[in-house]
């Protein structure tokens, strides 16, 4: 630390070249904390120590083909379960067909499911009490302006009322939040009615369920309380598939699209291209300098001290623009969900990232640093003090 | 002084790049040709040539700085075509499933054909409506089709790992309505039997589909006997006769939609006028060819979006990668530069050589990138869950002459932003002071 001015000064000789190159780190993490939190937000839906304790009961056949109303019953005897709930897809659409609402028909006690909930009391009931109340996340009242009160026409893209008309309309009577955002962002973009509204009004339903939800009373039993609950239907016409919600939710992310894939390969061009041109930079820095470092040595600098000193100067220049772009990244996430229009539902950048990013940082910063460091070690005062 | 003309520069800079953005490739040949009259024709343009004649032949020297702007617009193009031909892909390969003279007839208001439910009635109705071709016989050539999903193992996989195809059930005059399938392998399904073919994406994704083999849909056994090719969105599908679809999904008598060849397009606002009129029935009607595009906008956008997004960080980082190298080699040739002023050089030359210096590298660079993003990424395999599908859609990535034209014009925008600065700044070096320096 004795030497940080040392340091310091040698970085900012050039300004004008160590802040071109900052600017350039700075995207380039800028980038990589972008890229990071959209592949944390495929990776970690779902994945929180609530979704291992729940199970995901549809039918083997398909997702979208219904269940009978009465498998509820059985699954609830089955060792292990503490309760049970469903729900049917609504396929809800605001104004326009093509202008999706995540919308599930529940009874009731869906929400005793999902304790990573927060609804308070007062509109939890008020939701129990009224039939055509609907429970909003708060992402999806702000996308549409709606509040407590309001009364909101949605079109339904499946199910049509006994008229054939499929305009419902909802009360809504309070606000869902998702109390980790990181791991149940989903909830709040979510829309519920009640299922016994739901099931009364359309002639298409018929007491059918879309899925259940299992919970269970030990994690560890989950894999042989699924099983049982599969061994229910077993050879009937509505056999069924049980996975945990974090196996269920990993599948459909991977469905949807490789993430890990695409930014591996991306942030691999660009740190392939940071390597290079920090690289060069600092190439040039240690080169004009090179009467200047045989000065440090003539008044007793080791070549071990000299070199750590160019290796000091590469790992600052990486750590200073990326901290900036990491920085960057954390204030421009929030306002990127937001113009998104809850399309994007990316989690601030974790402590993880984080990591991941300073070691990414020290480990360019060295290689880097190397081969200018090396340089600088061997050089040979005399002939560099002779311009040799 | 110095900062109003940097700010001029930057106005400059603004609008040649807004220009830059809309140019269609024909005026950029223009732009090209009027550059080169200028670099023979004339006395400045040719004191431009010789100088820029010197940097270029001096590049070897300087390779390190130089392949930083190389590499660095390199990747930057790479990724933005690699990401564009994605969206080109997936576009394309929806857009190509439909086409102008078919039509898809869904209950109204549903927006895509697993949301839609038509009884019986609709059905025979909507397949007997004027308009609609009809084949040898007499008969429509209209199919009524029923989606659903269906639950299978994956190829790559884990043991219980499994993926969502979208299974269609189809009339018999399916193969009149779409000559584009093929069947490459094995035989058509028989009707009334459960039996399936699948599309050659389909095949390639999930296990097991293969003539021949058996497979089941719940508790129900179901034989592949064929294997078909579109080139399209169906190929991402299964296929079986409608009837045998819905009774293992118990659908009884009901349809998703009605799908129908029309003897010609303009005989489609007829067509949708007489069944929009026909009090019997609330339907949509769309061509395919509508249908399909209207399904894959939003996937399109985001991805790119994306790309767009990623791109443009990256270029940031690729120009001020090229600001450096090139402010290095201007200072590295000042007194060069300073001699040529002395003996008489106006400032534009100096400009002008040093701006296509850069703008060759750009070029070089961006040149590259697309050659490695074509090779490494043309006709790639990819997939996603499609919207409005409720399977996964096999698409190919598609690097298109456009999509390189894009990004050579970015390698160009990021090169000319890169040289600017540091050959106003030749240009402008006080002769005295450089001549004077080491």
């Amino acid at each position: 630390m004795k030497y940080m001015h040392l340091i310091w000064a040698s970085l900012f000789r050039r300004k004008t070249r160590t802040v071109l190159t900052l600017v350039s780190i700075v995207a380039a993490f800028l980038l990589f904390g972008l890229l990071d939190a959209v592949r944390t937000s495929f990776n970690q839906a779902g994945q929180s120590a609530n979704g291992a304790q729940r199970l995901q009961t549809g039918a083997k056949l398909s997702f979208i083909q219904p269940l009978p109303q009465s498998l509820g019953a059985q699954i609830a005897q089955v060792a292990g379960v503490k309760m049970v709930t469903y729900a049917n897809w609504f396929g809800g659409a605001y104004q326009d067909p093509h202008n999706q609402v995540f919308s599930f028909a529940v009874p009731p006690n869906y929400l005793d499911a999902f304790p990573e909930v927060e609804v308070s009391g007062g509109e939890r009931k008020a939701f129990e009490e009224k039939r055509t109340g609907a429970l909003v996340g708060e992402q999806l009242a702000q996308r549409f302006k709606w509040k407590v009160g309001d009364r909101v026409p949605l079109q339904s893209t499946i199910f049509p009322d006994q008229q054939g008309s499929k305009n419902w309309s909802f009360d809504i009577v309070g606000i869902m939040r998702a109390k980790d955002k990181k791991t149940s962002g989903f909830w709040d973009q979510l829309f519920l009615l009640h299922w016994k509204y739901f099931d009364e009004t359309t002639p298409y339903n018929r007491g059918q369920v879309g899925w259940y939800v299992t919970r269970v009373n030990d994690v560890n039993q989950a894999d042989r309380v699924a099983k049982a609950i599969d061994a229910l239907s077993v050879n009937s016409d509505h056999e069924t598939r049980t996975q945990t919600e974090q196996a269920a939710t990993a599948s459909w992310m991977k469905q949807l699209a490789d993430i890990g894939l695409i930014v591996g390969s991306i942030m691999g061009a660009v740190f392939f291209t940071l390597l290079l041109l920090s690289g060069n930079t600092m190439m040039q820095a240690v080169r004009e300098r090179t009467s200047e470092i045989a000065v440090l040595k003539t008044i007793g600098f080791s070549n071990r001290g000299v070199m750590a000193m160019v290796l000091a100067e590469s790992l600052l220049l990486l750590l200073l623009g990326g901290i900036l772009g990491l920085a960057l990244a954390t204030t421009l996430i929030p306002i990127v969900a937001g113009a998104s229009g809850g399309m994007l539902n990316l989690p601030v950048l974790g402590a993880d990232s984080w990591a991941l990013g300073i070691v990414l940082m020290a480990l360019i910063g060295t290689l880097v640093g190397a081969l200018p460091a090396l340089s600088a070690m061997r050089l040979n005062i005399v002939d560099a003090l002779a311009g040799r | 002084m110095g900062i109003l003309l940097n700010v001029v520069l930057l106005l400059v800079l603004a609008a040649s790049l807004a220009v830059w953005v809309i140019l269609p490739w024909p005026g950029a040949v223009v732009l090209v040709a009027l550059l080169a009259a200028w670099l023979v024709l004339t006395r400045r343009g040719r004191q431009a040539g010789s100088v820029a004649n010197v940097g270029i032949s001096t590049l070897p020297q300087r390779l390190g700085a130089s392949a930083v702007i190389v590499v660095g617009i390199a990747g930057v193009v790479g990724v933005l075509v690699a990401l564009l031909a994605m969206a080109e892909g997936y576009n394309q390969t929806l857009r190509r499933t439909g086409s102008a003279d078919t039509v898809i007839v869904m209950r109204g208001a549903s927006a895509s054909e697993v949301m839609s439910v038509l009884d019986q009635n609709s059905v025979t109705l909507i397949a007997q409506t004027p308009g609609i071709v009809r084949d040898a016989k007499g008969e429509p050539i209209a199919s009524s089709e029923i989606v659903v999903a269906a639950n299978l193992p994956l190829k790559n996989g884990g043991a219980d790992e499994e993926g969502s195809v979208q299974l269609r059930g189809v009339g018999s005059q399916v193969w009149a309505l779409r000559p584009q399938v093929k069947i490459i392998s094995g035989r058509r399904f028989q009707p009334g039997l459960r039996e399936l073919i699948v599309g050659r994406g389909a095949a390639r994704q999930f296990a097991g589909l293969v003539p021949g083999q058996e497979i089941r849909l719940g508790n129900q056994v179901w034989t592949v006997v064929g294997t078909f090719a579109s080139d399209d969105a169906m190929e991402s599908e299964l296929w079986g006769d409608a009837n045998a679809v819905a009774d293992t999904y118990q659908r009884g008598n009901s349809r998703a939609s009605v799908n129908a060849r029309l003897s010609d397009p303009s005989a489609f606002g007829a067509f949708k006028t007489t069944l929009e009129s026909n009090p019997q029935l609330k339907v949509d009607v769309a061509t395919t060819l509508d249908y399909f595009d209207k399904q894959s906008e939003g996937m399109t956008k985001v991805i790119r979006v994306m790309g767009i997004t990623v791109g443009a960080i990256m270029a940031i980082g690729a120009m001020f990668g090229a600001l450096n190298t090139m402010f290095a080699a201007v200072a590295a040739r000042a007194r060069e530069i300073a001699t040529l002023r002395a003996i008489g050089f106006t400032g534009l030359p100096v400009v002008v050589a040093v701006l296509l210096e850069t703008m060759l590298l750009a070029l070089l660079g961006g040149a590259i990138g697309c050659l490695v993003a074509w090779l490494l990424f043309n006709g790639r395999g990819a997939s996603t869950l499609a919207a409005g599908t409720v399977g996964q859609l096999s698409f190919a990535l598609q690097v298109t002459p456009e999509l390189l034209w894009t990004g050579l014009k970015w390698a160009l925008a990021i090169g000319f932003m890169g040289g600017l600065f540091p050959a106003v700044r030749a240009a402008r070096l006080p002769v005295t002071a450089a001549l004077r320096e080491l």
